[in-house]
């Protein structure tokens, strides 16, 4: 097995493994995948806006990253009352960089969500910063670009 | 069907104490809505620093119509329709830019940015077409208060002035809060759909009695302050302006905090530059006032809702299909300031949001919920027995009273009775 294959299993598998973190809910076990300096990132109007300047879905350090998390384990998250059943594919998985410290990884998603308001289907693009740190993976930064953005949740007046 | 049927139809359903669900369902009730209420009164729009430069646009609606708001040339702000006149193609589907012209992709009919159709293809195969006559539709009349852009379908009717009412109080509050006395809109917008009726948006904004359920999660990790403002011992009032104009007015609870910038969840010491620059904007003791009261919780009838540092334009496309446009409010030469109202907008607001994303469940639930017919009826009475008039002689009431949602369906009433 060469490097490249063997640092893209592993990164596959860490990909995987956030995927069922996320979907089964196991909040705890995915809020620790983040480093300390992270920032977790879903753009609204467009793909690369500045988030400093511009609106985004979320935008969120790793305290609020932190918030969120503590906000859904109150039970009293409507919104996720009861939790939504998910279930996602996670595909195109590709090595976009390595700078020795940091892995640049893209990543494609597609999540199947069932829940009181119906059945839904996201697709999205990801791209991740990952770090080894003392032998594990965590994500620095993670870009969620949603294709669905435009078309299904929210959409233009014209 | 005469006037007074017509009434009756209105009476049966809207009483002073209840509504009757099918005012959020029924689809006839939405089409007559749009004609009555929409196409009709002063409509929110856009905010003039969305289009700086002559020549910049930015698609916007009223109701369910799409139309572009632009600069022209000489520097007028115009209201569009964004419909080609040809075909009814969109003549521009890019939500932002700066151009001179609009070209339909259509069959390349080519308008000036005042809405003059400037020329199209192949013109031999016109003989009698008048141009003059086959120009972008226009909106009868546009207002702006404050660099706030406002449009109404009807030739005639209220100014705006006379229309806003008590309610321009709170546009002057907010734009006072601003050391250069101006708002800018500039963070890019959040297009939010709910599978709700737009009227359970706009009585949900002024609502003062569900957040502390509703947003109990956040409430409960986040030191906001902002629960108490609701709690049953808040001395906060909500405020009936008529017109289907409501607030929730804050200032009493953060006069009795007495501390500038409290309102907002900081403390002078956290934005120097901005106290700094609103001390030489204003007299001391003025500034300071300014500081303490904040900025304004108001639902400006029918689509303006102005929640302390978002801007929501509240957009009905079906009877049960509405989309919240929401940004963060900006303040004129408040970096600093701006920056935070930024990063608190992204965390509150669209589908994602701490709060918003609890709100539009309930809404969601709400609209489902009609489906059961028994009771058929809203229940609106929360406050009946406290409500009383103000110095200006405004109906208020408790923070968690419907003085907002009656005053609401008052003149909702009143508009749809006429015709």
């Amino acid at each position: 097995m060469t490097a490249d294959t063997q640092l893209l299993d592993e990164v596959s598998q860490f990909l995987y493994r956030e995927a069922r973190f996320q979907d089964t809910h196991a909040y705890d076990d995915w809020e620790a995948l983040w480093t300390d300096d992270a920032i977790y990132w879903v753009p609204a109007n467009g793909e690369n806006p500045d988030p400093e300047t511009e609106m985004s879905f979320i935008y969120d350090n790793r305290s609020r990253i932190s918030l969120r998390i503590k906000q859904l384990q109150t039970g009293k998250r409507h919104s996720q009352t009861p939790p939504s059943q998910l279930a996602r594919l996670v595909s195109n998985i590709e090595l976009l960089g390595n700078d020795g410290d940091d892995v640049q990884v893209a990543a494609n998603t597609l999540v199947f969500e069932t829940n009181l308001r119906g059945e839904t289907l996201w697709a999205m693009r990801n791209e991740y910063n990952l770090r080894r740190i003392d032998g594990d993976w965590r994500m620095a930064k993670k870009r969620s670009c949603w294709s669905t953005t435009t078309s299904h949740y929210s959409r233009c007046p014209s | 069907m005469d006037a007074s049927v017509q009434s009756t139809k209105w009476e049966r359903l809207i009483e002073p104490g209840r509504v009757h669900g099918s005012l959020y369902a029924d689809s006839d009730i939405f089409q007559e809505e749009l004609e009555k209420i929409w196409y009709r009164t002063w409509v929110y729009v856009g905010h003039t620093s969305e289009i700086p430069n002559p020549k910049d646009y930015v698609t916007k609606s009223i109701g369910p119509m799409p139309i572009l708001m632009v600069r022209d040339r000489k520097g007028e702000v115009r209201l569009l329709m964004n419909r080609c006149p040809h075909r009814g193609n969109a003549v521009c589907v890019i939500e932002k830019g700066n151009r001179a012209t609009f070209t339909c992709p259509y069959h390349s009919w080519t308008f000036a940015n005042d809405g003059r159709l400037m020329g199209y293809a192949y013109p031999d195969g016109y003989e009698t077409a008048d141009k003059s006559k086959l120009g972008l539709g226009t909106v009868p009349r546009v207002s702006i208060y404050k660099g706030f852009v406002f449009a109404s379908m009807a030739e005639d009717g209220p100014t705006l002035e006379e229309h806003l009412g008590g309610a321009a109080r709170a546009i002057d509050q907010l734009c006072e809060n601003s050391p250069e006395g101006e708002v800018e809109i500039t963070a890019g917008f959040l297009h939010h759909r709910s599978q709700a009726n737009w009227k359970f948006i706009v009585e949900n904004e002024c609502d003062g009695y569900h957040p502390a359920f509703v947003h109990a999660s956040i409430f409960a990790v986040a030191d906001s302050g902002i629960g108490n403002l609701y709690g049953p011992d808040s001395t906060a009032v909500t405020r009936d302006f008529g017109n289907g104009h409501t607030e929730v007015d804050l200032r009493p609870e953060f006069r009795l905090r007495d501390e500038p910038l409290s309102w907002f969840g900081t403390t002078a010491e956290r934005l120097p530059d901005y106290v700094a620059k609103m001390n030489a904007a204003h007299r001391p003791d003025k500034a300071r006032t300014v500081m303490i009261d904040g900025t304004p919780h108001i639902m400006i009838f029918p689509n303006l809702f102005i929640a302390e540092i978002q801007l929501f334009v509240i957009q009905p496309i079906a009877a049960d299909e509405t989309i919240q446009h929401v940004t963060a409010l900006q303040f004129k030469g408040a970096p600093d300031f701006n920056r935070r109202m930024r990063q608190q907008t992204m965390g509150s607001v669209g589908p994602a949001g701490f709060l918003l994303a609890d709100d539009t469940e309930m809404y969601e639930r709400n609209q489902r919920g009609l489906a059961t017919r028994e009771p058929e009826w809203l229940y609106l009475e929360r406050g009946v027995h406290r409500e009383r008039r103000d110095e200006n002689g405004y109906l208020v009431g408790h923070s968690t009273d419907e003085v907002p949602s009656r005053g609401i369906w008052r003149h909702y009433k009143k508009m749809m009775e006429e015709e």
